[in-house]
Protein backbone atom coordinates (compact mmCIF):
# COMPACT_ATOMS: atom_id res chain seq x y z
CA UNK A 1 0.00 0.00 0.00
CA UNK A 2 1.28 3.47 -0.88
CA UNK A 3 0.74 6.92 0.57
CA UNK A 4 -2.76 7.60 1.85
CA UNK A 5 -5.06 10.52 2.67
CA UNK A 6 -7.40 10.34 5.68
CA UNK A 7 -10.35 12.70 5.90
CA UNK A 8 -10.99 13.35 9.61
CA UNK A 9 -12.81 16.63 9.08
CA UNK A 10 -15.75 17.21 11.42
CA UNK A 11 -14.55 14.56 13.86
CA UNK A 12 -13.78 15.39 17.46
CA UNK A 13 -11.30 13.97 19.98
CA UNK A 14 -10.29 11.15 20.04
CA UNK A 15 -11.62 10.04 16.63
CA UNK A 16 -8.93 11.67 14.42
CA UNK A 17 -6.22 9.84 16.40
CA UNK A 18 -8.11 6.53 16.42
CA UNK A 19 -8.73 6.68 12.65
CA UNK A 20 -5.09 7.65 12.09
CA UNK A 21 -3.85 4.67 14.07
CA UNK A 22 -6.13 2.37 12.08
CA UNK A 23 -4.88 3.80 8.77
CA UNK A 24 -1.19 3.62 9.72
CA UNK A 25 -1.56 -0.02 10.74
CA UNK A 26 -2.57 -0.86 7.16
CA UNK A 27 0.40 0.98 5.63
CA UNK A 28 3.99 -0.08 5.04
CA UNK A 29 6.95 1.32 6.94
CA UNK A 30 8.08 4.44 5.08
CA UNK A 31 4.62 5.27 3.67
CA UNK A 32 3.19 8.71 4.39
CA UNK A 33 -0.33 9.36 5.69
CA UNK A 34 -1.85 12.81 5.19
CA UNK A 35 -4.64 13.61 7.67
CA UNK A 36 -7.14 16.43 7.15
CA UNK A 37 -8.83 17.56 10.38
CA UNK A 38 -10.90 20.44 11.73
CA UNK A 39 -10.44 19.81 15.47
CA UNK A 40 -8.08 22.53 16.80
CA UNK A 41 -6.99 20.15 19.59
CA UNK A 42 -5.58 17.84 16.94
CA UNK A 43 -2.46 20.01 16.57
CA UNK A 44 -1.10 19.16 20.02
CA UNK A 45 -2.55 15.66 19.89
CA UNK A 46 -0.82 14.67 16.66
CA UNK A 47 2.51 15.93 18.02
CA UNK A 48 2.01 13.83 21.17
CA UNK A 49 0.79 10.82 19.18
CA UNK A 50 3.86 10.86 16.94
CA UNK A 51 6.33 11.39 19.82
CA UNK A 52 4.83 8.45 21.72
CA UNK A 53 4.42 6.01 18.84
CA UNK A 54 7.72 6.86 17.14
CA UNK A 55 6.09 7.78 13.83
CA UNK A 56 7.48 10.90 12.21
CA UNK A 57 5.40 14.06 11.93
CA UNK A 58 6.82 15.46 8.70
CA UNK A 59 4.55 18.48 8.53
CA UNK A 60 1.78 20.20 10.47
CA UNK A 61 0.01 23.08 8.74
CA UNK A 62 -3.23 24.99 9.17
CA UNK A 63 -5.26 27.18 6.83
CA UNK A 64 -8.89 28.28 6.77
CA UNK A 65 -9.94 26.24 9.81
CA UNK A 66 -8.36 23.07 8.48
CA UNK A 67 -5.35 21.25 9.86
CA UNK A 68 -3.17 19.02 7.74
CA UNK A 69 -0.69 16.53 9.13
CA UNK A 70 1.78 14.41 7.19
CA UNK A 71 2.92 11.36 9.14
CA UNK A 72 5.56 8.86 8.05
CA UNK A 73 5.19 5.32 9.38
CA UNK A 74 8.48 4.45 11.08
CA UNK A 75 7.92 1.02 12.59
CA UNK B 1 10.28 15.93 28.71
CA UNK B 2 12.09 13.56 31.03
CA UNK B 3 14.33 10.91 29.56
CA UNK B 4 12.81 7.97 31.40
CA UNK B 5 11.12 5.16 29.47
CA UNK B 6 7.55 6.02 28.49
CA UNK B 7 4.73 4.07 30.11
CA UNK B 8 3.67 0.95 28.25
CA UNK B 9 0.69 -0.21 30.32
CA UNK B 10 -2.39 1.50 31.71
CA UNK B 11 -5.35 0.41 33.75
CA UNK B 12 -8.62 2.21 34.45
CA UNK B 13 -11.21 1.39 37.11
CA UNK B 14 -14.60 2.32 35.67
CA UNK B 15 -17.22 2.93 38.37
CA UNK B 16 -19.84 5.15 36.76
CA UNK B 17 -22.44 4.30 34.16
CA UNK B 18 -24.10 7.51 32.99
CA UNK B 19 -23.62 8.83 29.46
CA UNK B 20 -21.35 11.70 30.52
CA UNK B 21 -19.21 9.59 32.86
CA UNK B 22 -18.83 6.87 30.23
CA UNK B 23 -16.73 9.14 28.03
CA UNK B 24 -13.48 9.68 29.98
CA UNK B 25 -12.63 5.99 30.46
CA UNK B 26 -13.42 4.99 26.87
CA UNK B 27 -11.67 8.02 25.35
CA UNK B 28 -8.52 7.45 27.41
CA UNK B 29 -8.51 3.68 26.89
CA UNK B 30 -8.91 3.85 23.10
CA UNK B 31 -6.38 6.66 22.74
CA UNK B 32 -3.81 4.90 24.91
CA UNK B 33 -4.29 1.72 22.87
CA UNK B 34 -3.84 3.74 19.65
CA UNK B 35 -0.59 5.10 21.11
CA UNK B 36 0.71 1.60 21.66
CA UNK B 37 -0.07 0.96 25.33
CA UNK B 38 -1.56 -2.24 26.69
CA UNK B 39 -4.79 -1.20 28.37
CA UNK B 40 -6.99 -2.90 30.95
CA UNK B 41 -10.41 -1.62 32.04
CA UNK B 42 -12.02 -2.93 35.23
CA UNK B 43 -15.80 -2.35 35.24
CA UNK B 44 -17.33 -2.30 38.69
CA UNK B 45 -20.54 -1.03 40.33
CA UNK B 46 -22.43 1.29 37.96
CA UNK B 47 -19.60 1.09 35.46
CA UNK B 48 -20.56 -2.54 34.78
CA UNK B 49 -23.67 -1.32 32.93
CA UNK B 50 -21.38 0.04 30.20
CA UNK B 51 -20.70 -3.57 29.16
CA UNK B 52 -24.35 -4.43 28.45
CA UNK B 53 -24.97 -5.57 24.87
CA UNK B 54 -27.59 -2.90 24.34
CA UNK B 55 -26.75 0.50 25.73
CA UNK B 56 -29.28 3.24 26.34
CA UNK B 57 -27.23 5.62 28.42
CA UNK B 58 -28.74 8.61 30.20
CA UNK B 59 -27.33 11.54 32.09
CA UNK B 60 -28.53 12.73 35.46
CA UNK B 61 -28.86 16.40 36.29
CA UNK B 62 -28.70 15.42 39.97
CA UNK B 63 -25.20 15.75 41.41
CA UNK B 64 -23.95 17.58 38.32
CA UNK B 65 -24.01 21.10 39.76
CA UNK B 66 -21.61 22.49 37.17
CA UNK B 67 -23.51 21.11 34.18
CA UNK B 68 -24.27 23.88 31.72
CA UNK B 69 -25.84 23.08 28.38
CA UNK B 70 -25.43 25.40 25.40
CA UNK B 71 -28.85 26.71 24.44
CA UNK B 72 -29.65 29.53 22.03
CA UNK B 73 -26.15 30.94 22.21
CA UNK B 74 -26.00 30.88 26.01
CA UNK B 75 -25.13 28.35 28.68
CA UNK B 76 -28.02 27.23 30.81
CA UNK B 77 -27.17 25.63 34.12
CA UNK B 78 -29.23 22.69 35.30
CA UNK B 79 -29.99 23.15 39.01
CA UNK B 80 -30.09 19.88 40.97
CA UNK B 81 -33.68 20.44 41.96
CA UNK B 82 -35.01 20.12 38.41
CA UNK B 83 -34.01 16.46 38.34
CA UNK B 84 -37.08 15.89 40.53
CA UNK B 85 -39.31 16.93 37.63
CA UNK B 86 -40.38 13.88 35.59
CA UNK B 87 -38.85 13.86 32.13
CA UNK B 88 -36.06 16.35 32.84
CA UNK B 89 -33.26 13.76 32.81
CA UNK B 90 -34.66 12.25 29.61
CA UNK B 91 -34.75 15.69 28.03
CA UNK B 92 -31.21 16.52 29.17
CA UNK B 93 -30.05 13.14 27.84
CA UNK B 94 -31.52 13.69 24.41
CA UNK B 95 -30.05 17.21 24.31
CA UNK B 96 -26.65 15.73 25.12
CA UNK B 97 -27.02 13.06 22.44
CA UNK B 98 -27.93 15.71 19.86
CA UNK B 99 -24.87 17.76 20.81
CA UNK B 100 -22.66 14.67 20.57
CA UNK B 101 -23.86 14.01 17.03
CA UNK B 102 -23.66 17.63 15.96
CA UNK B 103 -20.11 18.13 17.25
CA UNK B 104 -18.64 15.01 15.68
CA UNK B 105 -18.06 13.36 19.07
CA UNK B 106 -18.00 9.55 18.96
CA UNK B 107 -20.87 7.61 20.48
CA UNK B 108 -20.06 5.37 23.45
CA UNK B 109 -21.00 2.36 21.31
CA UNK B 110 -18.40 3.45 18.72
CA UNK B 111 -15.68 3.99 21.33
CA UNK B 112 -16.45 0.67 23.02
CA UNK B 113 -16.21 -1.08 19.65
CA UNK B 114 -12.87 0.67 19.04
CA UNK B 115 -11.68 -0.55 22.45
CA UNK B 116 -12.66 -4.13 21.59
CA UNK B 117 -10.93 -3.91 18.19
CA UNK B 118 -7.73 -2.57 19.72
CA UNK B 119 -7.54 -5.46 22.19
CA UNK B 120 -8.28 -3.49 25.34
CA UNK B 121 -8.57 -6.07 28.11
CA UNK B 122 -11.96 -5.63 29.80
CA UNK B 123 -12.65 -7.15 33.20
CA UNK B 124 -16.24 -7.37 34.44
CA UNK B 125 -16.49 -7.40 38.23
CA UNK B 126 -17.99 -10.72 39.38
CA UNK B 127 -19.26 -9.29 42.65
CA UNK B 128 -21.15 -6.51 40.85
CA UNK B 129 -22.66 -9.07 38.49
CA UNK B 130 -23.98 -11.00 41.50
CA UNK B 131 -25.09 -7.85 43.32
CA UNK B 132 -27.07 -6.32 40.46
CA UNK B 133 -28.04 -9.67 38.91
CA UNK B 134 -26.28 -9.39 35.58
CA UNK B 135 -25.82 -12.58 33.58
CA UNK B 136 -22.80 -13.20 31.39
CA UNK B 137 -25.07 -13.28 28.34
CA UNK B 138 -26.34 -9.75 29.12
CA UNK B 139 -22.83 -8.45 28.51
CA UNK B 140 -20.70 -8.13 25.36
CA UNK B 141 -18.44 -11.03 24.37
CA UNK B 142 -14.73 -11.26 25.00
CA UNK B 143 -14.73 -10.09 28.63
CA UNK B 144 -12.65 -11.44 31.46
CA UNK B 145 -14.77 -11.99 34.55
CA UNK B 146 -12.87 -11.44 37.75
CA UNK B 147 -12.60 -9.68 41.05
CA UNK B 148 -10.41 -7.25 42.94
CA UNK B 149 -7.41 -9.59 42.97
CA UNK B 150 -7.59 -9.99 39.18
CA UNK B 151 -7.51 -6.21 38.82
CA UNK B 152 -4.75 -5.68 41.40
CA UNK B 153 -2.51 -8.22 39.70
CA UNK B 154 -2.88 -6.21 36.49
CA UNK B 155 -2.37 -2.91 38.29
CA UNK B 156 0.93 -4.05 39.78
CA UNK B 157 2.24 -4.37 36.20
CA UNK B 158 0.89 -1.02 35.01
CA UNK B 159 2.70 2.32 34.90
CA UNK B 160 -0.57 4.27 34.89
CA UNK B 161 -3.57 3.36 37.05
CA UNK B 162 -6.66 5.56 36.90
CA UNK B 163 -9.92 5.56 38.84
CA UNK B 164 -12.94 7.12 37.17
Amino acid sequence: MADQVLDAKGLNCPLPILRTKKAIKEMNVGDVLTVHATDPGAVKDFEAFCRTTGNELLESTSAGGEYHFRIKRKQ
Amino acid sequence: MSSREPARNMSIIVTKGTLDWAYPPFILATTAAAMGLDVTMFFTFYGLGLLKKDLDLQISTLGNPAMAMPMMGMHVVMPNIISAIPGVDAMASSMMKNLIKKKGVASIEELRQAAVESDVNMIACQMTMDLFEFKKEDLIDGLTIGGAATYIETATKCDINLYI
